[in-house]
């Protein structure tokens, strides 16, 4: 059952919102899979986090930066908040079993949710991205410039993680500390200080996810939650242990929940999340370990 | 002076005691094996040393105190195959060996190249992952990763572990020749006594937890209990 009548022009810009969409939850499902392979952490903050720091954008925006000045300025605040929390909070930890770790970060959430409020209070803020919203012609489609930013800086931004995990010395040396640290430190490298470094990246991704979300939506305390577990699900899909794969199921989550939503009537914006979580669970009894995931099986 | 002594090393999981003050010394660019059966603390001596178990008693490494933490043991110029040979088995031949030079400034196209002349067989495996290859070219591997580092010592754990007499052959010929080309020391233990007496100079032998037996691999050769219980003959 259609909700008034198809047209291919439609189609393409329900796509293309769905794309844009799901570079949101690739880029906040990356930074959960990036603390997920060190550390075997679900990392609960991860929304509260991003919107800590776009609400530190909104600040320096407030007091008359540009958006693009501020941008690099919190992209920097985020990788020492994240390294900081790692170092704060999760390291003294780091041998409590992976449940405690676990709560923290859930408590870690909740104060952060808390101190927002606090700082910022808890209504709805305007937050002026940095693209324009009115519509381009792609082909004879109409876009909006704003999904096509969102999606450029998501992208661009995976990408170049992509390149300086698979070509740099550092990038090779975080790779190696997630998957064996014990090696890891037999030829030198500082474990500890890649876990960290993990966590300001994670923290990183977190900020650029909200600062070009907090325009589509509005910026308040929650404006994370909704997107994180779709970021959840999208991570869960993709193999929580893949990157990739994060990339992919959030770009496909993004796609489907939002062609869902507009085609098949009875979904319609209200069941978009439970039908999104319908076909994970689904696609997880056929491929336990998610897309790219691979399933760990241990002998008894 | 020899460039590493353990003296009086004491070492223990939870409550169980593995080494019961260990002593034993190499020399600048000597080969020297530890015997024992097993669980008679060869593995953690070695431990202990490269600062993987957590031990007392003082080890001396080049006049100087190790802190024993791993990573700053292999940035002072010890390299560590432990058991299990040590790789990264999701990353491939290539990246094991850049791994390997992590510590250090070096040209890494270069040292690599170094590698391949010992293994000729890893050069084909540039690109493969290191948990595909076969046993053989894995302890290559390992040992062409500890040669990136360009160690002053090298800790080998049971290179001959499951692997066939003719690659064993293979490993400590090698073996032989990095450490005349480097000048290095190692430290290698093994089960296979012949087959470490006959590439060490000297060799300590372990039981339960404490050094029974010390001297030169002929000195070991000759002692009748050494014969009876690890020569077998």
């Amino acid at each position: 059952m259609f909700l008034g009548a198809f047209t291919w022009t439609e189609f393409a810009q329900q796509l293309a919102a769905g794309i844009r969409e799901g570079a949101i939850y690739a880029g906040l499902a990356l930074a959960i899979v990036i603390i997920y392979r060190s550390t075997r952490v679900i990392n609960f903050a991860q929304g509260e986090m991003a919107t800590f720091t776009t609400f530190i954008a909104w600040s320096l925006m407030n007091h008359g930066l540009s958006f693009w000045t501020a941008f690099p300025i919190v992209l920097a605040i985020a990788f020492a908040g994240g390294v900081a929390i790692e170092r704060v909070v999760i390291r003294p930890v780091e041998n409590a079993p992976v449940l405690t770790i676990v709560i923290i970060t859930l408590g870690l959430a909740l104060l952060l949710n808390g101190l927002m409020s606090v700082i910022w209070g808890g209504a709805n803020r305007q937050f002026n991205g940095p693209f324009s919203t009115r519509t381009i012609d792609v082909g004879s489609v109409p876009i909006s410039v704003q999904d096509i930013g969102i999606v450029a800086v998501s992208v661009g931004l995976v990408v170049l993680l992509g390149l300086f995990f698979r070509f740099t010395k550092l990038g090779l040396a975080l790779r190696a500390a997630a998957v064996n640290p014990e090696s890891s430190r037999l030829v030198g490298i500082r474990v500890g200080w890649m876990l960290a470094l993990g966590w300001g990246i994670a923290a990183v991704l977190g900020a650029v996810a909200g600062m070009m979300i907090a325009p589509v939506v509005f910026l308040d305390p929650n404006m994370m939650q909704t997107i994180l577990l779709y970021a959840f699900a999208a991570a869960v899909l993709g193999g929580l242990d893949s990157p990739i794969g994060a990339v992919v199921g959030g770009i496909l989550l993004g796609v489907t929940i939002t062609l869902l939503g507009r085609y098949v009537g009875f979904i319609g914006s209200t069941l978009k999340l439970p039908a999104a979580l319908l076909l994970i669970l689904v696609l997880l009894l056929v491929r336990p370990g998610g897309l790219f995931g691979r399933v760990a099986v241990r002998r008894v | 002076m020899s460039l590493l002594e353990l003296h009086n090393v004491e070492a223990r999981y939870g409550p169980v005691k593995a080494l019961h003050g260990v002593s034993l010394e190499v020399g600048d660019g000597e080969l020297v094996a530890v015997l024992g059966a097993n669980g008679a603390g060869k593995t953690t001596t070695l431990r202990a040393i490269s600062g993987t178990v957590r031990s007392s008693g003082d080890v001396v490494f080049a006049g100087k105190k190790l802190s024993r933490r791993p990573e700053t043991t292999a940035r002072g110029g010890i390299a560590h195959v432990p058991e299990g040979r040590g790789t990264f088995s999701e990353l491939s031949v290539w990246e094991n060996l850049r791994l390997g030079a992590y510590a250090r400034r070096a040209n890494v196209k270069e040292e690599a190249r170094r590698v391949y002349k010992f293994f000729p067989r890893l050069e084909g495996r540039h690109d493969q992952q290191a948990g595909t290859l076969s046993g053989g070219e894995q302890q290559m591997l390992a040992l062409g990763r500890a040669m990136m580092a360009r160690p002053k010592l090298l800790l080998l754990d049971e290179p001959s572990l499951g692997l066939a007499p003719i690659v064993v052959i293979q490993i400590f010929e090698a073996l032989a020749r990095m450490k005349r080309d480097d000048g290095m020391s190692v430290l290698v233990v093994e089960q296979n006594a012949n087959l470490a007496l006959e590439y060490a100079a000297r060799a300590y032998l372990l039981e339960v937890g404490n050094v029974v037996v010390e001297g030169t691999s002929d000195e070991l050769r000759a002692n009748e209990s050494v014969r009876k219980s690890y020569l077998g003959y």
